[in-house]
């Protein structure tokens, strides 16, 4: 344990060494949110049917998704890990006494969490200050909040299952494109980070309720302002945590099974 | 201490003749190569030994280095190292052995020598007394004073090596493997390396495998040496009694030129 400690700490500290690429960060994610609000308060204002979300849901939907993005993207990619796979570093893992798997999870962890302490609370403080349309409001109630921030936490570990995948996939074809791109492109569609989900079509939000995309980032943003409350919030927490479980373990097994067939780049 | 008996192992790869032609046909028909990597590897050392481990490149030496610290699965053979067998115990195995490989490093790039080390005693779990004798030790021996508090990046080639080395040895290894630990280095830090070495494996009875292109490392750490080419062991012995053989014109670095060709490994 105390050497997974060790490694997150390691990481961590190094991860908030990077100022200004967070500010960047902040920068673009600030911006983006601000647009989306703006389209669809385009779409909202033009009138038709009732909405399938209240507009103020939306607003914190994309403020939440803009600001907790470093948990939940999964376009993230740790190229040191890459780059040890294609170029044979990763011999010296291989012959460290621990759990390759569980420290690569923690290292992931690490990185995610550090680069999000960074960059969440400036982008937070500015949703809640903004004028009307745009700001977003407090979460609707403390239970909707607590489902809110266990679903987060979820969440964190749900996108790194799901990028772990990247990472075995490397192992075998040699580059992370491939790979990056349909985990990184087609999920962020699917996790409803492109357009969210409420506003899709019936029929494929019901296709994706069975892909485990939208538990990354969909679920708990819904939470947070209600969208998805009473005990339909806790079955589908209740889901997330099977997915996070059930890829945790293949993804266990699946990274087992390539470093034993592993083939050390580079002589 | 270390037994290896019948050791096998080939490696698949992708063949296919140069340009574009044979690049558009690779698409449809891959055709394969098999490359016996080690060809009934066996040898047997004792507590303390060391044994320089040569023979041309891609004779299968770092192959054989790969298999015995528990990172590559041989297809098979019997391989025991202290009574475990590397790959199926590896991580109470690997706790027992050192490992360095010449052309990568196990340190992290961007912080002080100190922090990576810190972090191997963690991974290592070594109790602080030992880690502080240990490392007392080495900073003495190995000459790190001047520069374990400075980031690896900036460090030269022949601080860096010292310093891999060193790391090695944090846990208090008894079987250390180094495969072209002097590789680069100019002629102080090759004679430093050495020398620790030397020193090392006195003071602990640590026994030592070492691949290396440079005859000098061997005569001035060893007697013993490993002919292996094409992944075949063709000589076991004494590298005096070869030299003797070859007679006393011929400088060290002929000797090793007219074995390989005598055996036809140069390839």
């Amino acid at each position: 344990m105390k050497s997974y400690l060790a490694m997150f700490r390691m990481k961590f500290i190094a991860g908030i060494q990077y100022h200004a690429a967070a500010w960047a960060g902040i920068a673009t994610q600030f911006f983006w949110g601000f647009m989306l609000i703006m389209i669809y308060r385009a779409f909202y204002r033009s009138g038709g049917a009732e909405p399938p979300i209240e507009w103020k849901q939306l607003v914190a939907y994309i403020w939440l998704q803009q600001s907790f993005l470093t948990i939940t993207n999964l376009f993230f990619i740790d190229n040191d890990l890459i780059s040890g796979i294609t170029d044979g570093q990763v011999a010296y893992e291989l012959c460290r006494p621990y759990d390759m798997y569980s420290f690569w999870f923690v290292r992931l962890t690490a990185a995610r969490l550090s680069r999000f302490v960074l960059r969440f609370a400036p982008i937070l403080v500015a949703a809640f200050l903004l004028p009307e349309p745009y700001r977003m409001d407090l979460p609707v109630s403390a239970g909707a909040l607590s489902a809110f921030l266990l679903s987060m936490c979820l969440s964190l570990f749900l996108a790194i299952a799901v990028s772990m995948f990247v990472y075995i996939l490397t192992f075998i074809t040699m580059t992370p494109l491939g790979a990056r791109i349909i985990i990184g492109i087609a999920a962020e569609f699917l996790a409803g980070q492109a357009i969210p989900i409420p506003l899709m079509p019936e029929w494929l939000q019901h296709i994706l309720n069975f892909l485990p995309y939208r538990y990354i980032s969909d679920l708990p943003l819904r939470l947070y302002s209600g969208h998805i409350s009473g005990t339909d919030a806790l079955f589908q927490i209740g889901l997330q945590a099977l997915w996070v479980l059930g890829l945790t373990a293949l993804g266990y097994l699946a990274f087992r099974w390539v470093t034993r067939r592993i083939v050390i780049q580079g002589g | 201490m270390i037994t290896l008996t019948n050791i096998n192992k080939t490696f698949k790869t992708a063949k296919r003749g140069k340009g574009t032609t044979a690049a558009l046909k690779s698409l449809f028909r891959r055709e394969y190569k098999y490359v016996q990597a080690l060809d009934n590897v066996s040898f047997h050392a004792g507590k303390g030994e060391i044994i320089g481990y040569i023979g041309p490149n891609g004779a299968g030496k770092s192959t054989s280095i790969k298999v015995m610290s528990g990172i590559l699965v041989p297809d098979g053979g019997y391989c025991s190292v202290m009574g475990f067998t590397p790959w199926k115990q590896r991580r109470e195995y690997v706790r027992n052995i050192g490992v360095v490989f010449g052309q990568r490093t196990q340190l992290w790039w961007d912080v002080p020598v100190a922090d990576s080390f810190d972090l191997l005693r963690d991974i290592y779990r070594v109790p602080d007394v030992e880690y502080r004798r240990n490392l007392e030790l080495l900073t003495e021996t190995i000459g790190l004073r001047e520069f374990i508090n400075t980031p690896l990046r900036q460090l030269s080639l022949g601080q860096r090596m010292r310093a891999e080395i060193a790391a090695s040895l944090l846990h208090s290894p008894k079987v250390l493997f180094l495969d072209e630990p002097t590789i680069g280095l100019d002629a102080p830090s090759k004679l430093a390396v050495r020398q620790f070495i030397r020193d090392v494996n006195a003071e602990t009875k640590l026994t030592v495998i070492l691949t290396t292109h440079d005859m000098n490392d061997i005569e001035a750490l060893t007697d013993r040496v490993i002919l292996i080419g094409k992944g075949r062991i063709l000589r076991d012995g004494s590298f005096a009694e070869i030299k003797h053989e070859f007679g006393k014109e011929m400088s060290t670095e002929e000797v090793v030129a007219e074995l390989y060709r005598q055996y036809e490994i140069v390839v």
